[in-house]
């Protein structure tokens, strides 16, 4: 496959971790461990798959962020979606959503009691999904970071433009950046840099970091490929060496330092910054995009009269301080016993991505 | 959720449709969200659309400086198997 074995060569990895070796061994002198953050789920599962934490020194420590779409998406909105199933809408998500705990419920579950959910790879799907069945309601379920919004968007427009009437949208689209900003705020969290997302990146670009850079902390933007993470780990380590802290974009095969043009004015065209309610995070202002007001006829929150619920997280689950880098998975009590992928808890144990989920696909509960 | 893939550009159509290949396997994608796309060039797939091109140029000088990393490496540290993975791998 292109450009991707190149990225695997084992004797450039062998390189890499020489050099990280060499960098963390001098910064330990002066410090601690150094906190860095892969923001990204991507990554988080990048890095489990390819044992790059046992490749580290042990002062080098990697903490895995809110970065999972489907990990932060509040029990809420898994209530309010059920809602709409329960008064007869069919439901259109990608997969990670429908086993997401809810308040008490799930999408699975409900499917089992007889609600219409179809999964789907593209939100393209949703629109195919509508004109096979005109006389019921669809709602496709917006989730997503940067990266995904605009696919979704550019469905809204087709929606909007083509006339589907049988479908609408409930958003609950998250962004990066904020959430990096309320991270960076919590004294407890306390990160020395990041490693920023891939293709999150590629939308908003590189120059999104420059706000956390000019507070002091270093940002790499880095690929998904090992190589790449290691590289991303070893620059940086660098910028801490030289007492310094800027944004580098390790991954300017795809990432532009505005990010992509297009993509983002369709997206300022239907959607509007508004507060946002990240699970384990709270309420952050203006992290998330909502549908702007003039396209009230595709939000599904306005065709229903439901405007999203409050709903409650399961108590016992520690997802919040998982994705805040609080403690590590195999910390929490359920973690492996009660929790698992096939029984999941909470919604960091439910998606691929999701850190407990990636660690106890490859670690097995080692601590 | 944020994974994407690269892929091959097969055809771009006036409507913003597409093919694009990956691994010997075609797939139908939607290429409106970029500019300017052309067959033979390289695209990142994320839910069914190409969300940015991939620049090979980039990628051939990233791939330059590991390799330059790991014939230093090779150098330095003695070590000599060089595995057999090639920095890059036509697909034709
Ligand atoms: S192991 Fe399960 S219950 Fe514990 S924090 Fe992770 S998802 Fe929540």
């Amino acid at each position: 496959m292109i450009y991707l074995n190149g990225f695997r060569d084992p004797l450039a990895a062998a390189a890499l971790r020489a050099r990280i070796a060499d960098s963390a061994s001098r910064l330990s002198a002066e410090r601690g461990p150094v906190r860095l953050m892969e923001v990204c789920g991507s990554h988080t599962m990048a890095i489990a798959r390819s044992g790059i934490k046992a490749m580290l020194p042990s002062n080098v420590e990697l903490i895995s962020g809110p970065g999972c779409p489907v990990c932060v998406t509040a029990p809420g909105y898994v209530d309010t979606a059920v809602e709409m199933a329960r008064r007869g809408a069919a439901i259109v998500t990608f997969g990670d959503m429908v086993r997401v705990p809810g308040t008490s419920t799930t999408l699975a579950k409900e499917r089992a009691r007889g609600a219409t959910v179809h999964v789907c790879y593209s939100p393209a799907e949703a629109i195919a999904h509508a004109q096979n069945e005109p006389d019921r309601e669809h709602v496709f379920l917006a989730i997503g970071f940067e990266t995904t919004a605009p696919a979704v968007t550019a469905v809204m427009h087709q929606a909007a433009t083509h006339g589907i009437p049988n479908l609408s949208f409930l958003t609950a689209f998250k962004l990066v950046p904020p959430a990096l900003q309320a991270l960076m705020n919590d004294p407890d969290v306390a990160l020395d840099a990041f490693l920023c997302p891939a293709h999150v990146s590629a939308i908003i670009g590189a120059d999104a970091y420059r706000p956390f850079a000019a507070q002091g902390t270093p940002c790499v933007v880095a690929g998904f490929e090992p190589l790449d993470i290691l590289d991303g780990v070893e620059a940086i380590l660098r910028q801490m060496l030289d007492g310094r802290s800027f944004v580098e974009n390790r991954y300017s095969r795809v990432v532009k330092d505005g990010g992509n043009a297009r993509a983002q004015e369709l997206m300022a065209r239907y959607l509007r910054p508004i507060d946002a309610s990240w699970r384990g995070l709270g309420t952050i202002p203006e992290s998330g995009l909502g549908l702007r007001p003039e396209f009230s006829t595709i939000d599904a929150e306005v065709r229903f009269g439901l405007p999203q619920r409050e709903g409650k997280p399961n108590p016992k689950c520690l997802c919040g301080d998982v994705l805040k880098g609080k403690i590590r998975p195999a910390q929490c009590p359920l973690f492996g016993t009660v929790c698992t992928p096939i029984q999941p808890m909470g919604p960091c144990m439910v998606s691929s991505e999701g850190s407990c989920a990636a660690e106890y696909r490859y670690a097995k509960g080692a601590a | 959720m944020c994974l994407a893939v690269p892929m091959r550009v097969i055809e771009a159509k006036a409507d913003g449709r597409g093919r694009v290949e990956l691994d010997g396997a075609l797939y139908d994608v939607d290429l409106s969200l970029i500019e300017d796309v052309h067959p033979g060039e390289h695209v990142i797939v994320h839910a069914g659309f190409a969300i940015e091109k991939l620049d090979e140029a980039e990628a051939d000088a990233r791939l330059a400086l590991f390799d330059e990393l790991a014939r230093t490496y090779e150098r330095e540290s003695g070590q000599r198997v060089r595995l057999a993975a090639p920095a890059r791998e036509e697909t034709s």
